[in-house]
């Protein structure tokens, strides 16, 4: 019976008939006696865990989940909640892209293999790079796997690795734990009015500095203007100029490519999944000298016997399951899924959406700030520089009460400060502008 | 060989299943790129709409421009030419290819569960709720004291392992340990987390049983190891017998005991790896519980350790919130915290949200009997297809999956083969001290039927001369794939295929 614990789990199909005829076959006269483990270890209690229909499942999650509020997201900072159309969850929840895994047998994954050369082609496009890969964890882990990547391509020695101070915490910290096994050493350099501190930088760059991160826009939601002088900086020390972005606001910023950028990083799920908690994609693409130090999966092209193009996973000698532990990353399971998704919002917007959804981030940025800044209490933005997307706000009043208060009227913003509140248009609906300004009115006095 | 001419495939199949993958064919293409059907130019410098300067912007960019129709199509049609688990048995070796129940994808799909990491702690009670229940399941389900969900995918949570393993060792003052043990048949993985986490990789040969040489490793163990990195039931599907006595080795040196939880789906409500002396362990979320493979991931690989290393686990978990101010009767409450030593962060934030999601409601729809359901029917299921099997599997008894060889045939050509019987091959070559390899885990979702026809796809291979192996596949929507000239002149994008084609 479909759905029932009558036989076990509910998903393991088994007749008591077929069940008996198997145990016949092997010789043995209970599923117990396969297995040999030693009375000393062997785990004879019960976990508690009660078993469920369906239909209480859901119901339980769905009680669970419904302890979260329900707020107006006005939150970015390397997440972003951009509307994703119902073709991306319609076709990539197709079971045969869901339910398959590595294209280890390419002649049956012909679907996935295409898929993910067509995102990876959106990133070569975008960054103007040769080689993307398809997919990391997220942006963080791309991050530092290019740092691990900055030290094996460098052909002269040295150990630092430079970001901005104001990188997010969560990047930082995963790119300490990427280079803890190795020399490498995270250093920050200063930032002027959110952008890169490039005197600063030009002071703190010397022989020994392996690579160089900027973001693009920065994390405070500005767009750096000096890639191209920190793109100089870092190739005058020999060293790796490595770019965060994304691809809403590639599609309307500096390529890469044009200001010398060595590899890109980032998360590229601002396209195809909706705020998820974090949950992101790895954006990873780097100039075509670095092929064979690219960690991750990369999808390349062939010929099948019949003559025609058919697509296949390649150069997997950088592997971990043919180099092992000379590879170029431990990584296996990747976000290849998210990649599909990423690919098909990408293709649904189409060259003429992307620009002009990266647009709109600067106009209706910009057109909020000017409306909050209207407020008596209120600056916005802080910083002296054109935005994407977000911005930063000066407060008089706490900025941890002001967003407290906010949060009760039902809008959720960023404490960046401690008068500073961060402030994100992506995929907030026009309509719940007017109410925010309202909100905040009420709350900054 | 052309589809007209009669051959084994048929015959069989005939009696069988008849199968063929679905091939379209246009321009010469079986589905032409989008950007063969498309490509669309935006200027964006010298336009007056840009609302920044034109110093600050790209020139242009060029992608396809489709309708929502042409692309419905394209994605059907891709979607058509991909072997997933609900288009037949898939017994990858190690992957632990399990049916992914449907009602898991509206739970994730939920408009609640579609939240901003960076909301205030007491504005997703519900998420915070959601994995203090997670954590609380799999440490019970492998015998574990804390658990964190943070990293992303198996290797991720290898990675954790490792880097627990050594600030736990620095902590001590014992930051000279520099090697990681890691068995000769073990994941490529654990080598490639090893190293990555700055160690000296000391490989371990098997006994000739196949399984963990106590001699060898008595002679590798010193105050020099960090660790030993082991998977119970091995990657030949044998349980370690030897556990408890190689637990008790590794922690006399002062070294821990890593479980790679790849294989965990074998021992679910049988044996915890907490019981058998491990310290630190990863679950594979999308192996064990479920979670769909998604052409290569997202996975989920939580970290289970015992009470003394859970100060060094990542930041932030989740804990419940001692403060107890609102009236007894109410729901508790949930925050973030920091661990006294913890390592940091491995993911920007919380790690793959929707994949956790999705594997708490399996875990909560199966409850004690349906886990224990799933090891008893994984293990009778790899025991009763290998013996329905020609090939010889030299090592037994095993648990969740076999180990065979094909023998004097090329294993990489039967997998091509298998194909054309319609059913997923199993993982080929490895572990290496099987000759010829053909790894397989069919997973409790097959029933005694498939089963059946799987093993009729095996035999037939076994009966084929290497011709036919190598024409190998032809059912299928590609037919074999050249791989050398893939590697020897890459094209990894559209834009390298213009002027050679």
């Amino acid at each position: 019976m479909n759905g029932s614990h009558a036989t076990g789990s509910p998903y393991a199909p088994h007749t008591d008939d077929e069940r008996a005829a198997m145990l016949e076959a092997v010789d043995v006269d209970t599923v117990d006696d396969l297995f040999d483990i030693p009375a000393d270890v062997r785990f004879d209690d019960e976990f508690g865990i009660d078993a469920r229909t369906e239909r209480e499942t859901r119901r339980l999650v769905r009680s669970i989940l419904g302890r979260n509020d329900d707020l107006t997201e006005l939150l970015g900072r390397g997440h972003y909640g951009y509307y994703v159309p119902s073709l991306v969850d319609h076709l990539a929840d197709r079971s045969e892209f869901l339910t398959s895994y590595t294209q280890y047998q390419p002649e049956v994954s012909q679907g996935f293999l295409q898929a993910l050369f067509e995102y990876q082609s959106l990133l070569v496009e975008l960054t103007g790079l040769e080689v993307a890969n398809c997919s990391m964890y997220d942006a963080a882990t791309a991050l530092g796997e290019a740092a691990t990547l900055a030290e094996r391509v460098r052909s002269t020695s040295g150990h630092r690795v430079l970001v901005p101070d104001l990188l997010l915490e969560g990047r930082h910290s995963t790119l300490e734990n990427y280079v803890a096994g190795t020399d490498l050493e995270v250093e920050t350099y200063p930032t002027d009015d959110a952008n890169a501190d490039l005197d600063a930088l030009a002071d703190a760059v010397d022989d020994d500095v392996v690579m160089v991160y900027a973001e693009n826009p920065t994390v405070r939601g500005t767009v750096e203007e000096g890639l191209e002088r920190v793109g100089d900086l870092a190739h005058g020390a020999d060293a790796l100029f490595v770019l965060g972005s994304d691809p809403v606001a590639l599609s309307l910023l500096q390529r890469p490519a044009d200001v010398g950028a060595d590899v890109v990083v980032g998360d590229a799920s601002v396209l195809g999944l909706p705020t998820s908690y974090g949950m992101g994609l790895g954006l990873f693409a780097c100039r075509e000298d670095y092929l064979r130090q690219v960690p991750g999966r990369l999808v390349g092209v062939s010929e099948d016997a019949t003559d025609r193009r058919a697509y296949t996973l390649t150069l997997q000698t950088r592997e971990q399951h043919i180099r092992r532990e000379r590879a170029t990353s431990n990584i296996c399971t990747n976000q290849a899924w998210v990649a599909l998704r990423t690919a098909m919002h990408a293709a649904y917007l189409g060259p003429d959406g992307m620009v002009d959804l990266a647009k709109r981030g600067v106009t209706r940025a910009e057109a909020l700030a000017d409306r909050l800044d209207d407020i008596v209490g209120v600056t916005a933005p802080v910083h002296d520089r054109h935005h994407v997307r977000e911005f930063v706000a000066r407060v008089d009043q706490p900025a941890k009460a002001v967003v407290s208060d906010l949060e009760k009227r039902g809008f959720a913003v960023h404490v960046v400060g401690e008068h500073e509140v961060q402030v994100c248009v992506a995929g907030v609906p026009d309509e719940r502008i007017d109410p925010f300004v309202d909100a905040f009115t009420e709350v900054a006095r | 060989m052309t589809d007209d001419t009669r051959t084994n495939v048929d015959d069989v199949e005939e009696q069988r299943v008849r199968y063929d993958q679905a091939r379209y064919v246009e321009d010469g293409q079986y589905e032409p790129l989008l950007s063969e059907k498309d490509q669309t130019t935006v200027e964006i410098g010298d336009s007056d709409e840009s609302p920044l300067p034109d110093d600050l912007t790209r020139d242009s960019l060029e992608l396809p421009g489709l309708s929502e129709p042409e692309l419905a199509r394209h994605y059907t049609r891709l979607s058509q030419m991909i072997y997933g688990i609900d288009s037949g048995p898939y017994p990858l070796g190690s992957c632990t290819m399990k049916y992914n129940p449907k009602f898991t994808e509206d739970v994730a799909a939920l408009p609640k569960a579609a939240v901003h990491p960076d909301r205030s702690e007491t504005s997703v009670q519900g998420s915070l709720d959601l994995m203090y229940r997670l954590q609380d399941y799999l440490g019970r389900i492998g015998g574990m004291d804390a658990v964190t969900l943070q990293p992303p995918a198996g290797a991720a949570g290898e990675f954790v392992g490792i880097r627990v393993a050594a600030a736990y060792h620095e902590h001590n003052g014992e930051d000279h340990r520099d090697e990681v043990i890691v068995p000769e048949s073990a994941h490529g993985t654990n080598f490639a987390t090893a190293a990555l986490g700055g160690y000296d990789v000391v490989s371990l040969p098997s006994d000739e049983g196949g399984r963990v040489d106590l001699e060898a490793l008595e002679a590798a163990l010193s105050e020099n190891t960090a660790a030993l990195m082991l998977t119970n039931p091995n990657t030949l599907g044998l349980f370690e017998r030897d556990i408890s006595e190689i637990a008790e080795m590794v922690h006399d040196v002062g070294g821990l005991l890593y479980y790679d939880g790849a294989n965990l789906n074998a021992l679910l409500g049988r044996a915890r790896p907490g019981d058998m002396g491990f310290d630190v362990m990863h679950y594979n979320v999308h192996k064990t519980f479920a979670t769909p493979h998604g052409g290569g991931g997202p996975g989920a690989g939580p970290v289970g350790v015992v009470d003394e290393l859970a100060p060094f686990l990542p930041a932030p978990r989740v804990r419940e919130t001692e403060d107890d101010s609102e009236t007894a009767s109410s729901e508790p409450t949930y925050e973030l915290f920091d661990p006294d030593h913890t390592i940091g962060k491995v993911h920007g934030y919380q790690g793959n949200w929707l994949v956790l999601v999705k594997a708490f409601a399996y875990i909560a729809r199966l409850g004690d009997e349906g886990l224990l359901d799933a090891s008893a029917k994984a293990v009778l299921n790899a025991n009763y297809l290998a013996s329905q099997i020609s090939y010889d599997v030299p090592y037994e008894p095993f648990y969740h999956e076999f180990v065979a060889s094909a023998g004097d045939q090329d294993a990489a050509d039967v997998a091509k083969r298998m194909l054309d019987y319609g059913v997923h091959p199993p993982t080929t070559k490895w572990p290496e001290i099987v000759p010829e390899a053909l790894m397989t885990e069919p997973t409790e979702v097959e029933s005694k039927k498939t089963l059946d026809r799987l093993a009729a796809a095996f035999d037939a291979v076994a009966e084929e001369d290497d011709e036919t192996l190598e024409a190998a596949p032809e059912r299928t929507t590609a037919r074999r794939i050249d791989q050398t000239s893939a590697a020897r002149s890459p094209r990894l994008s559209w834009h390298e295929l213009a002027d050679d084609e």
